[in-house]
């Protein structure tokens, strides 16, 4: 099973030697029997659809569920590369929620004109209600999904933030236990750090970012728009695993200043709110007057402080694809520190010479909307048809602010099983990032997303991308 | 809890008895039609309709009762609301919703029953097939009853389910005894007479009953021991006494657990006052079918007095 690519993979090194990170889990695949690992490829299949952990897909007239593809070779982060990754993280989560403050009061950095002002201003996200008020313990972006991708054996770099709402962490929880249930031996003979702890420490970095006065034991909401949305399996199963509620907008409801949530035995107080509904459904009355959806008044109860919303209203403006290329000047404004983890290149199409260089080199480049997200809206040029480039000149032509372009990274790849053996399929990583007043937590693993069709560089489950294991080793 | 997910909870059993109920009938049905002529079995076919209630629905659809139609418009027709499909299609979204107050047997066992339903009604029923259906859907309740019971907390989610449960089934033992009261009514001075032994039979079967039955009667099938059987037999599991006593215990239990009673409690105190001391000779007395119907109205009452008492809705 060698295999030869011209990128970085992440189990062979370029003489097909195996890397220290897939020592001893290759010697332990080697003494499988393939037949075995087929039928457990299945079993896994059955596991995830039994138990329903499935994403919906909204097609012609119905929605759908499908599961996200399982892949059964875990990917292997060594505690070294680890410690590396979790420093330039910390510091990137950190320059985020210092930026968030700063937008929000006195914007030294669009002073200091290291920042455009109008990115601000032409960006859907931002809100500038939020000027002028401090969230409780300061935080703005509570949990954090960075991508990673990686080129080489030390080249990592920063794809997006996901300062937003990052989704995807049940899959980090549910691949463990479904490794953990089909190979028990391996998670014995290999020091894999545990991530099975990741509700107990969101729970634990939600109540610490509860409004000042909260009485007792603070009461956690997860905020999901109903089982219709592509991600119910994780917002009830992270509710579940959290001991804490799930409730739609319907169930909540602003009364003597306070959100309070429908019970059986009439309105109680909810003091911190995971929200995974988009902003322009939080409040009627704040963002959207023609909206029934929401919870009318939440804001006004918001900027009392007398609840706490995860993440804040109005993160999105850094997950803006623009805002990400000044990602490194940022970092650097407010760590003082140049960026542990860099960027992609980014040119960005609002600039004269870069839409020139853009244009010019359609075919090698990846092009994406500045608000776009989950791999829709994008050209890649290399592997997109003359017409396909055409049309999307045209369009990038027409608004070329709304566009950035970066370079066709050549990815990683590590083995998939398929049933012809081990093939190589490129690959992404998003560690999962806790912030509250008590400080940064990173759970060591995160959701390895891969492409499971060969040559692709497309991961995103929407667009048949599968899942992997994540593995961080023990020291 | 939630008001949302308490009314999940009591939904998500109110369809499993539904499903569940609808498929016994069915079976009844079938075992019946088999045996008859095909004027009869028509006739058999349209009764099995009209007692799961589908009856406008599927006639807006078919002009004629054969069994193979019937059947199918029952387990998995899309224009039916009602059909097997459909219900436990909603047994599963309501076990979504209150997905964080279940135990994850339980939602294992309604998402498994599920897929299995779900693949086999995907395709028309045919004659061999479908009394596998029907026991699958069976197994299902009892495997997801059977998974509630063995793992659930009992917090006020349990008896939310409970109630929902008796509800239902109190509804459907009434319905099925109400559509063929005209054979039962002829009043106690028909006692004895020659009516269709074959319909009793079919009765019982669709509560289960049948053989709980013949034991309690040495197999005597008459008019008077089947209704004081399925009303006042607070042994029997299906019977509207049992049902109403289940349903008192949990309402009862809600009532401790809140600290205070509610509409549902006042409401099912009257019909116990109304209903506690019937003989079956007094329900004859009165009329079979009005009985049934006050019955029917009162169960129906509690459940939406429950709704409100509990804050179900906004």
């Amino acid at each position: 099973m060698v295999l030869s690519t011209s990128n970085f993979d992440e189990m062979y090194d370029a003489a097909g030697g195996i890397r220290p990170a897939y020592e001893d889990y290759c010697a332990w695949y080697d003494e499988q029997q393939t037949d075995l690992l087929k039928r457990k490829a299945k079993d896994a299949d059955e596991s995830f659809r039994r138990t329903g952990i499935t994403f919906n897909v909204y097609g012609e007239d119905e929605a759908e569920e499908r599961l996200i593809p399982f892949d059964m070779v875990p990917r292997i982060i060594t505690a070294n590369e680890w410690r590396k990754l979790t420093r330039g993280i910390e510091q990137r989560v950190r320059a985020l929620n210092a930026f968030l403050y700063d937008l929000c009061h006195r914007q030294e950095i669009i002073r200091a004109g290291r920042l455009p002002e109008r990115l601000l201003r032409n960006n859907d996200a931002w809100l500038p209600n939020m000027v002028g008020f401090t969230p409780p313990g300061g935080i703005y972006t509570h949990i954090v999904g960075i991508d990673l991708v990686r080129t080489g054996p030390d080249e990592f770099f920063v794809l997006e933030d996901n300062a937003r709402t990052p989704s995807g962490v049940s899959y980090m929880l549910e691949n463990r236990e479904t490794m953990m249930s089909m190979f028990p031996d391996l998670f014995s003979r290999i020091g894999v750090e545990s991530v099975s702890n990741y509700p107990r420490r969101l729970a634990r970095s939600l109540a610490a970012c509860a409004p000042e006065g909260t009485a007792g034991k603070p009461c956690v909401a997860v905020l999901t728009p109903g089982i219709y949305n592509s991600a119910y399996f994780e917002h009830a199963f992270l509710a579940d695993q959290m001991g804490a509620v799930l409730v739609e907008a319907s169930d909540l409801r602003v009364v003597d200043g306070k959100v309070q949530m429908r019970c059986t035995d009439g309105y109680t107080p909810v003091d911190v709110i995971y929200r995974r509904v988009d902003d322009d459904y939080l409040d009627p009355l704040t963002f959207n007057p023609d909206s029934v959806l929401g919870i009318p008044g939440i804001m006004d109860v918001y900027r009392a402080g007398n609840v706490t919303i995860a993440n804040a209203p109005g993160t999105g403006v850094s997950d803006d694809k623009a805002i990400y290329s000044f990602m490194p000047e940022i970092v650097e404004f407010y760590t003082g520190e140049k960026p542990l983890l860099p960027n992609v290149e980014t040119w960005r199409c609002a600039d004269d010479d870069s839409l020139a260089h853009v244009l010019d080199n359609l075919d090698e480049l990846v092009v994406k909307e500045v608000h776009g997200s989950g791999g829709y809206g994008m050209l890649i040029g290399p592997t997109a048809s003359k017409r396909e480039i055409a049309k999307f000149r045209k369009k990038l032509e027409a608004s070329p602010e709304n566009y950035i372009a970066q370079p066709t990274l050549s990815l990683s790849t590590c083995p998939i099983f398929t049933k012809k053996g081990l093939a190589p399929r490129h690959l992404d990583l998003r560690p999962f990032v806790l912030v509250s007043p008590d400080g940064i937590d990173i759970t060591p693993g995160g959701l390895t997303r891969v492409a499971l069709k060969e040559g692709s560089l497309v991961v995103n489950s929407s667009q048949g991308g599968g899942t992997k294991d994540t593995w961080v080793l023990k020291d | 809890m939630l008001g949302r997910t308490a009314n999940g909870l009591f939904w998500m059993f109110r369809y499993l008895e539904r499903a569940e109920n609808t498929a016994r009938l069915l079976d009844a049905g079938l075992r019946m039609a088999l045996t008859r002529d095909s004027a009869t079995a028509e006739e058999e076919w349209r009764s099995v309709i009209a007692t799961s209630g589908q009856r406008g629905a599927y006639e807006a659809e078919h002009d004629d009762y054969s069994g193979q139609q019937a059947w199918n418009f029952i387990l998995r027709d899309k224009n039916n609301p009602a059909s097997v499909r459909e219900m436990f299609g909603a047994v599963r979204t309501n076990a979504r919703m209150a997905r964080t107050n279940i135990s994850s047997e339980v939602w294992v066992a309604v998402n498994e029953s599920w897929m299995e339903l779900d693949k086999v009604l995907s395709r028309p029923v045919g004659a061999n097939a479908v009394g596998d259906v029907i026991s699958m859907v069976r197994r299902a309740g009892t495997l997801v009853h059977g998974a509630f019971d063995g793992s659930m907390l009992r917090n006020e989610g349990y008896h939310f389910a409970r109630a929902g449960t008796y509800i239902e089934r109190a509804e459907s033992t009434a319905r099925i005894l109400d559509m063929k009261y005209f054979l039962l009514l002829p009043s106690l001075r028909h006692v004895g007479s020659s009516l269709d032994t074959g319909q009793w039979d079919q009765v019982l079967r669709s509560v289960a009953g049948a053989s709980a039955y013949s034991w309690l009667n040495a197999g005597q099938i008459e008019a008077r021991g089947i209704v004081e059987f399925l009303v006042l037999d607070d042994r029997f599991p299906r019977s509207l006494a049992f049902c109403r006593n289940a349903l008192r215990t949990h309402l009862a239990a809600l009532a401790r657990i809140h600290g205070q009673e509610g509409e549902c409690n006042e409401l099912m105190r009257q019909a116990d006052m109304e209903i506690n001391e019937l003989t079956v000779e007094d329900i004859f007395e009165q009329g079979l079918h009005e009985f049934l119907l006050d019955y029917i109205g009162r169960n129906a009452a509690i459940g939406t007095a429950i709704g409100e008492d509990y804050r179900f809705l906004a």
